[in-house]
């Protein structure tokens, strides 16, 4: 075991460690500044992010939506979370040199070649499964996996491995099995 | 401190975290998937671990209540499956495209959109989802150690001691 990655990044396990305790400092800072608990997570904000793209072009149509209605469509803390990963990881990807522009991830070039077109397709309509799954369940791995297994929720336990699960079958199908390259 | 202000600080302290532990990259997610890299669970249990002991020591003392999201079997199992496959497909969970986008990797735009668009169809659903997939069966919001009927630092340390097990194997086989 290394304390940091071959290419200078940090341990995972350390940098894990390290992340359990943002968990806990967050929900203390939002029930004592905020005056109620907020978990980690992210998926109800592309919720609230669709609502506002709507906005401008079907007013009517997303007020009158029970599921925007019921997820309130605006820009509140876990929404500023999420445009706070990206600023975090611009930040360390710049602090050790790891920022690079990357058109197709290796692993799906050397499987479906370099095309970005593919690539954009199956990131699309993996997107739009994936999304529909996470908001059926309630919560994505940051909300179910991470916060809901934190508080030893029944519910963060069994969505976890649920996506998990089907994760290993669907990848072993799409990509290949481990020995496969 | 404003409710926005406070998340985006909170947001860039966890994206920072996020990068330098290397778990934004497509290609650990899917490694991960192939049973090949266990670099984001390695860092997912960690953080669980550590939180878990954290956030039952404050709900413990009263300093704050849990929000368990129910237990709906059909919304979790099948919500569940749904993710599963399109993540694996995908490559990110919705925490992580934002990050990855971050760190420069572009292509992450598209899962993205595909996300975007996947809340909208999940909105313009939900009356039909309320009345079938959310409507078999609700436990509502249950805490494992109520539910197996022991004390929550029990449960606690038996994840501890299955989770340091499969670090161990994790690091034995160079996973």
């Amino acid at each position: 075991m290394k304390w940091r990655t071959d290419d200078k990044g940090w341990n995972p396990y350390v940098a894990g460690a390290m992340t359990g305790i943002l968990a806990i400092a967050s929900a203390l800072a939002t029930t004592k500044i905020l005056g109620k608990t907020n978990y980690l997570g992210a998926s109800t904000t592309f919720v609230r992010a669709a609502g506002l793209l709507q906005k401008p072009v079907a007013k009517e149509h997303v007020a009158a939506n029970e599921y925007y209605t019921k997820e309130k469509v605006k820009v509140d803390w876990q929404f500023m979370l999420v445009v706070g990963i990206f600023l975090g990881a611009l930040l360390s990807s710049l602090t050790d040199g790891s920022l690079r522009a990357e058109a197709v991830p290796p692993t799906w070039s050397r499987r479906f070649g370099p095309g970005v077109g593919k690539r954009a397709v199956g990131a699309i309509l993996g997107g739009i499964v994936a999304m529909v799954g996470a908001r059926m369940a309630d919560g994505c791995p940051s909300g179910n996996g991470l916060s809901g297994m934190m508080q030893l929720s029944v519910s963060g336990f069994v969505a976890l491995a649920f996506f998990f699960g089907t994760g290993i079958v669907v990848a072993r199908l799409v990509y290949g099995g481990r020995n496969h390259e | 401190m404003n409710e926005q202000i406070l998340g985006l600080l909170t947001g860039v302290a966890f994206g920072f975290l996020l990068q330098k532990g290397r778990v934004l990259r497509f290609d650990k997610q899917v490694a991960a998937m192939r049973l090949k890299d266990m670099t984001i669970l390695k860092f997912m249990l960690a953080a669980i671990l550590v939180g878990m002991v954290g956030l039952h020591l404050l709900a413990h003392f009263d300093v704050l209540a849990f929000k368990h999201k129910p237990m709906n079997l059909g919304a979790v199992g099948l919500g569940g499956v749904l993710f599963g496959a399109g993540w694996a497909v995908m490559g990110f969970c919705p925490g992580t495209s934002v990050g990855a986008l971050g760190e420069g990797r572009w292509h992450a735009v598209f899962a993205i959109v595909g996300m975007l668009v996947g809340a909208a169809v999940y909105a313009e659903l939900y009356p039909f989802f309320k009345r079938t997939v959310l409507a078999w069966k609700d436990f509502g919001p249950i805490g494992l150690p109520e539910t197996l009927g022991l004390s929550a630092w029990l449960v606690i340390a038996l994840f501890w001691a299955i989770c340091l097990a499969l670090f161990a194997w994790f690091e034995k086989k160079r996973l």
